[in-house]
């Protein structure tokens, strides 16, 4: 069957994902910049286009928590959020984890307040980085799309039963229109047949959830939620090879643009890296071994797909979207620096933090960023970060 | 004895969906509360429970007492949680993803997680009006956690946050009335009961599951531990709170308010307050003004259960 | 309950630390906090019920012959059986250690 491509507001195609999905319940709160994904599923649903209960809850709290109870009786459940109202479900944000529940969330990515921003970073997801769910990110509108089928897919694989949230930059992706190809209703069945949850709970088999956890049981309790996140990186990739076969499009933990040879790499994540590649195809012209590491997957964090790039470069320049306040850099660059501390011969990480708060990071800023990082390992002057742009 | 044949009780569902090996304290009329609402709901229920006493008791893993599907995630959310129960069967037994079933949807909460932490959600819930009954345990008072006050912690007791001292009475606001607000929000069923009446409570119970949309139940659940009496008075406590009219005990079914129990005689507050370490300090002025507030809202009740 | 706390392993938690063993509470006995003893008379007792209806711990038993027994497995010795009795016919006793 040919395939439809069609232009859409990515917001609008998220929605139309998650309709194909036959998702059970939505619950959610508006914010910007997420409105838009949530307000056309409350139009799918009122034009029953989309059979799914609509629960328009009075904060974001309880967007996650009606989640929590839907996942737990075994439906096909989305949230979409953003910035403070994912500060706001922060606390039940872990326990979906915990419990085990596979909510699925688009996150529109943007900064934290104050000063009131709506604007977009990665400042609002790093927050709960160590939430326990599986974290992915977006480039583009096609990947947006995709990424919905794959994250309940992945969610609701019994391997794997983890909340999966889809990180995509507020704005810069949520609010363009783009051409994006539409999978058909069939394909998604066979991708994601219907959800049949163990132990939900019902009548007929009683079961506790959620229950107390004394000291003699917690570190085990903790060790469990570890095992299942590092052990759902299998269900990652083969759901993405899966991905592969039925639509052509092919995804990986690790992704790179002309880093095969490259002395040194920009790191990015996000929608930043179609950037990036522009800036490295310009930089290559002018003799520059460069090229571009993109991490999609960011939890389960894919530390063999990294060492597999980065062996044998010298230099690692990280363009983070949020800072560790009083810490030694951004979240990105601090994982990357871990991660290659023991790594005999690791190349160097200098950090940049820039594009907070949709700040415009262009193709020249991204060659200043990567000349520069490269002087400064070069000069050895490689400790924190730098911020980028900032007036002094 | 209340006014019940004594013999009545045999007549009571012996199913226990709340099972021995709770960890309440001695004499918990909380306990009694959950048990006794429990056999009114029955095997077909499904229950999200605020963190609170009755949670950290029922649920030590690797054990639980209930004998129901039981779900608890946060402190303030039991409201929302359930909801999302309600609203993926809904969704489910629609698209014939699951067989149909009549399913009692019930959240329960203490005091704290209704009347301060869990208010929002609680009237969120309320206002979208899933079909759900919400209990709200009330021993008016942080009990969990070593008996600070709450929004619903009457005036004068003295707790571990609001304490009786030389510049102070104990708590010093009057209770939140939390039925009041439920029934603010248009709702098909409101009312309140007590365990130490226990017939009045599983009908009551009944009616919330019965009713479509939303119901709110304000259970008054002594606490021994907290108020400071004999674990053997729990029951007694609860009666002379009705019988004194502290705690009133009527429902109001679309709009409708009826008392379901008048006390007669009306017993003086004095004896529900004077036995209790809570209210140890204050004064028979001070015990003057709280039947003075009593009448006068026990007066006002009235007059709602007899408007046409 | 398949084993003690003390004992359980990582693996050996259900999945989300879901229990799927309803009442299993019923394996921790409660009665081992208690300090006093219901003791029913039985010449005494009518059969009523209304210990059973207002134990907090559901650790009252019916006896084939229609009498009501605290169950000392559960029974905490809270004392409230005793008080709400309307003929008076059980008493608390000190436990024997």
């Amino acid at each position: 069957m040919a395939k439809e491509r069609r232009g859409i507001e990515v917001s609008l195609a998220i929605a139309e994902a998650v309709g194909q999905a036959d998702c059970d319940v939505i619950a959610a709160y508006p914010i910007t910049p997420q409105t838009h994904i949530v307000e056309h599923l409350s139009e799918m649903v009122a034009d029953g286009h989309l059979d799914a209960e609509f629960v328009p809850v009075e904060s974001e709290h309880s967007a996650m928590s009606v989640c929590c109870g839907a996942a737990a009786v075994g439906a096909r459940t989305f949230t979409s959020t953003s910035s403070q109202g994912l500060a706001l479900m922060a606390e039940i944000f872990f326990i979906a984890s915990a419990m085990r529940l596979p909510v699925v969330m688009a996150l529109a990515n943007r900064s934290l307040s104050a000063p009131l921003s709506i604007w977009n970073d990665h400042t609002d997801t790093m927050m709960v980085r160590d939430g326990g769910w599986i974290h992915v990110f977006v480039e583009n509108g096609q990947e947006a799309y995709d990424h919905v089928f794959w994250a309940f897919r992945v969610a609701e694989d019994p391997a794997v039963r983890l909340p999966v949230a889809i990180n995509i930059d507020g704005f810069i992706l949520t609010h363009v229109i783009e051409p994006i190809e539409f999978e058909d209703d069939e394909l998604i069945k066979r991708y994601i047949p219907e959800y049949k949850m163990e132990k939900a709970l019902h009548p007929d088999n009683p079961v506790s959830m959620g229950c107390f956890g004394m000291p003699e049981i917690y570190t085990e309790a903790q060790m469990a939620r570890e095992k299942a996140l590092v052990g759902s990186y299998a269900t990652c990739v083969k759901a993405w090879e899966e991905w592969a076969v039925l639509t052509g499009r092919r995804y990986h933990p690790v992704e790179t643009y002309r880093a095969e040879d490259a002395d040194y790499c920009i790191v990015t994540m996000g929608s930043l890296g179609e950037t990036a590649m522009v800036a490295v195809d310009e930089l290559r012209e002018q003799g520059e071994k460069v090229g571009v590491i993109k991490i999609r997957l960011w939890r389960p964090f894919p530390f063999e797909d990294l060492y597999g790039v980065v062996d044998g470069k010298r230099v690692l320049i990280v363009l983070d979207r949020a800072i560790s306040f009083g810490g030694p850099g951004g979240p990105v660059a601090l994982e990357l620096r871990s991660a290659l501390y023991n790594r005999p011969q690791a190349p160097t990480v200098v950090n940049y933090v820039a594009g907070l708060a949709s700040r415009d990071v262009t193709v020249e800023d991204f060659k200043a960023i990567i000349l520069g990082g490269k002087a400064k390992a070069a000069a050895g002057d490689t400790a924190g970060f730098t911020l980028y742009g900032v007036r002094e | 004895m209340d006014k019940f044949s004594v013999y009545a009780a045999r007549l009571v569902e012996k199913g226990e969906y709340f099972a021995s090996g709770h960890r309440a304290c001695q004499g918990c009329a909380e306990a009694l509360a959950v048990r006794l609402v429990m056999k009114a709901l029955g095997r077909d229920t499904i229950v999200a429970m605020a963190t609170g006493c009755m949670e950290i008791v029922s649920s030590p893993l690797p054990t639980t007492a209930w004998e129901v599907p039981w779900i608890h995630v946060a402190f303030e959310n039991a409201s929302a949680v359930i909801t999302g129960c309600e609203s993926g069967m809904k969704a489910m037994m629609r698209k014939g993803k699951l067989p149909p079933k009549k399913i009692n949807f019930v959240a329960m909460g203490g005091d704290g997680a209704t009347a301060d932490i869990g208010m929002g959600q609680l009237s969120g819930a309320l206002e979208r009006g899933h079909d759900f009954v919400y209990v709200c345990y009330d021993n008016e008072a942080y009990m969990n956690t070593g008996i600070q006050r709450s929004s619903a912690t009457p005036w004068g007791a003295s707790t571990t946050t609001s304490p009786a001292g030389k510049l102070s009475k104990g708590q010093r606001t009057q209770k939140k009335d939390l039925p009041k607000i439920a029934i603010a929000h248009n709702i098909p069923y409101v009312a309140t009961a007590c365990p130490s009446f226990p017939f009045d409570l599983m009908e009551k119970v009944k009616k919330a599951a019965a009713v479509e949309g939303p119901a709110y139940l304000h259970i008054l659940s002594v606490c021994p531990t907290g108020w400071r009496i004999p674990s053997e008075e729990a029951i007694k406590y609860g009666r002379l709170a009705v019988n004194t009219c502290v705690f009133p005990l009527y429902e109001c079914l679309y709009g409708k308010y009826r008392l379901t129990y008048r006390p007669n005689p009306i017993l003086p507050v004095r004896e529900y307050i004077e036995g209790q370490g809570r209210f140890r300090h204050l004064t028979p002025e001070d015990i003057e003004a709280i039947q003075e507030r009593t009448t006068a809202e026990y007066e006002k009740l009235v007059k709602l259960s007899e408007e046409v | 309950m398949a084993r003690p706390m003390e004992e359980i392993r990582w693996q050996d938690l259900e999945i989300g630390a879901t229990v799927s063993e309803p009442g299993c509470s019923r394996e921790y006995k409660t009665g081992s906090w208690r300090s006093l003893r219901p003791v029913v008379d039985g010449e005494q007792c009518i059969r009523c019920g209304v210990c059973w209806l207002y134990c907090p711990d559901a650790a009252i038993d019916r006896s084939e012959d229609g009498h009501f027994q605290a169950d000392l497995d559960y029974c905490k010795g809270c004392g409230i059986c005793a008080r709400e009795c309307p003929v008076g016919c059980i008493t608390m006793e000190i436990e024997e250690s």
